[in-house]
């Protein structure tokens, strides 16, 4: 109906041959987000590697620690918390190495879309392909160390909201260091003081859950950081972005 | 909308446009402009800035000194706004994928020319026989046909081709030659940087000497 009013305003050969309408937004990140479930489907070892790493390292806690179930249910959600932060390290520094190096960002940064919000993509497919696959085996996990089950829930939605606030933060510093070789141990050190209040506050509402009290005030924390974070966070991974394609 | 462009204002113009790394000159300051249908050829030994140079009217570099305008705005995001396509020693593609895919992602971000797909553009550059291999299997001139595939299929209209010829066989560059010729014909503008190795086409096409 809207479209009828003006039918020639859209379709005057000289706005169609000169000025091509950019494709919208969303069209843009879609294509992205298909890329990349297709470069992911490509490397599917790799994205099996950090799944690997943290069901062995569960499996050794009880080796490690000693039978004993009572201390398993008590650190269990600690220790879950632990390796999966650390299981999620080694694919950040990668999450803008590989488009640096073969000029990709270069197209993107010609290309007529804001560029945070290509890199807010990328976080969210880097998030789906390799942070995802690690909470949904956490039932499983959680049972290796006897984790309470009124307390697995809680584990979860502390995951939903931490990991994706620690893909978020890594962004930044894996689009900084996207030009440094060997930036692994960088990344790690420099996430490291960022990551300290986000696990503290994940830790709190599992601690508060194990032991029966409210658990809902560390979460909704995690919640607003998170939203603080998927606010401002692309916008300073595009502009470290454009310093790196400047370098 | 608001504003716009001038019909004699040039697609792209230079102005005491100059850039320097850590102090030490690179190149300029230079004034030129690229009108609609124009082909300038930069030209420079190795080290002269040529890259540099078309780095900076990209948009990936700030220019150090002086201005660039795009019909008469100046440079901006939204003065370039994907008018742009930029053909440099990388390619700009992801090995793994296939040519198909790369190029279909690319379409995403930047949008098709009238009439274009990824099979009809890797068809004009004459691999199309290639369209579902990963570009890793790609030897390296025909993954610059696909960089070529890649102008053709996105609307920009002002190409920097960053040594276009490198890689390429006599027919390739023929190639390179006659997809210029038929971009500026169209209303478009290439700047071209060349070592000088190779004899361009357009013996009218204009030049810009960049020395050490």
């Amino acid at each position: 109906m809207v479209t009828a009013i003006h039918p020639l305003a859209d379709s005057t050969p000289v706005a169609a041959t000169t000025r091509p309408r950019s494709p919208g937004t969303l069209r843009a990140c879609a294509a992205l987000l298909r890329r990349d479930f297709m470069l992911a489907w490509r490397r599917r070892g790799e994205l099996f590697l950090p799944l690997l790493y943290a069901v062995i390292v569960t499996a050794l806690f009880p080796f490690a620690l000693g039978p004993d179930p009572e201390l398993l249910a008590r650190i269990a959600g600690g220790v879950l918390l632990v390796i999966v932060v650390l299981a999620m390290l080694p694919a950040l520094e990668a999450m803008f190495r590989a488009d640096l190096e073969d000029g990709t960002l270069e197209q993107w940064l010609l290309a007529p879309q804001p560029l945070a919000l290509l890199a807010l993509t990328r976080v969210i497919a880097h998030w789906l392909t390799t942070v995802l696959p690690l909470i949904i085996v956490m039932p499983l996990l959680g049972a290796l160390l006897n984790l309470p089950v009124k307390v697995l829930p809680v584990l979860i939605a502390a995951l939903l909201l931490a990991t994706p606030l620690l893909v978020l933060l890594g962004s930044v510093l894996s689009a900084l260091t996207a030009g440094a070789r060997r930036s692994g141990i960088l990344l790690a050190l420099m996430l490291l003081p960022l990551a300290v209040p986000v696990v503290i506050f994940a830790a709190g509402a599992i601690a508060a859950a194990q032991s029966g009290m409210p658990y809902l005030a560390p979460l909704t924390w995690l919640a607003a950081a998170l939203v603080l974070a998927i606010v401002l966070a692309p916008l300073a991974c595009a502009a470290a972005l454009r310093i790196a394609v400047e370098t | 909308m608001a504003t716009p462009p001038a019909p004699s204002a040039p697609l792209l113009s230079a102005h005491r446009l100059a850039f320097s790394r850590n102090d030490e000159p690179v190149f300029g300051p230079l004034d030129f402009s690229l009108g609609s249908g124009e082909t300038v050829l930069v030209e420079g030994d190795n080290g002269s800035g040529k890259t540099t140079l078309l780095r900076v009217l990209a948009g990936m570099l700030p220019p150090g000194d002086g201005e660039i305008r795009f019909d008469g705005q100046p440079s901006s995001r939204d003065s370039r706004n994907g008018r742009v396509l930029w053909l440099g020693h990388r390619s700009g593609m992801n090995e793994s994928l296939s040519a198909r895919e790369n190029l279909g992602f690319l379409a995403g971000l930047y949008g098709t020319r009238a009439g274009m797909t990824a099979a009809t553009a890797m068809e004009r550059v004459g691999i199309d026989g290639w369209i579902d291999e990963p570009l890793r299997t790609l030897s390296a001139g025909q993954k610059k046909r696909v960089g070529l595939a890649r102008l053709l299929l996105l609307p920009g209209d002002v190409w920097l081709l960053d040594e276009p010829y490198a890689n390429l066989d006599r027919h390739g560059i023929e190639l390179v030659n006659a997809l210029i010729a038929e971009h500026c014909a169209r209303g478009g503008a290439a700047l071209v940087t060349s070592h000088g190795a190779v004899r361009f086409a357009d013996p009218h096409a204009r030049h810009i000497h960049l020395a050490t």
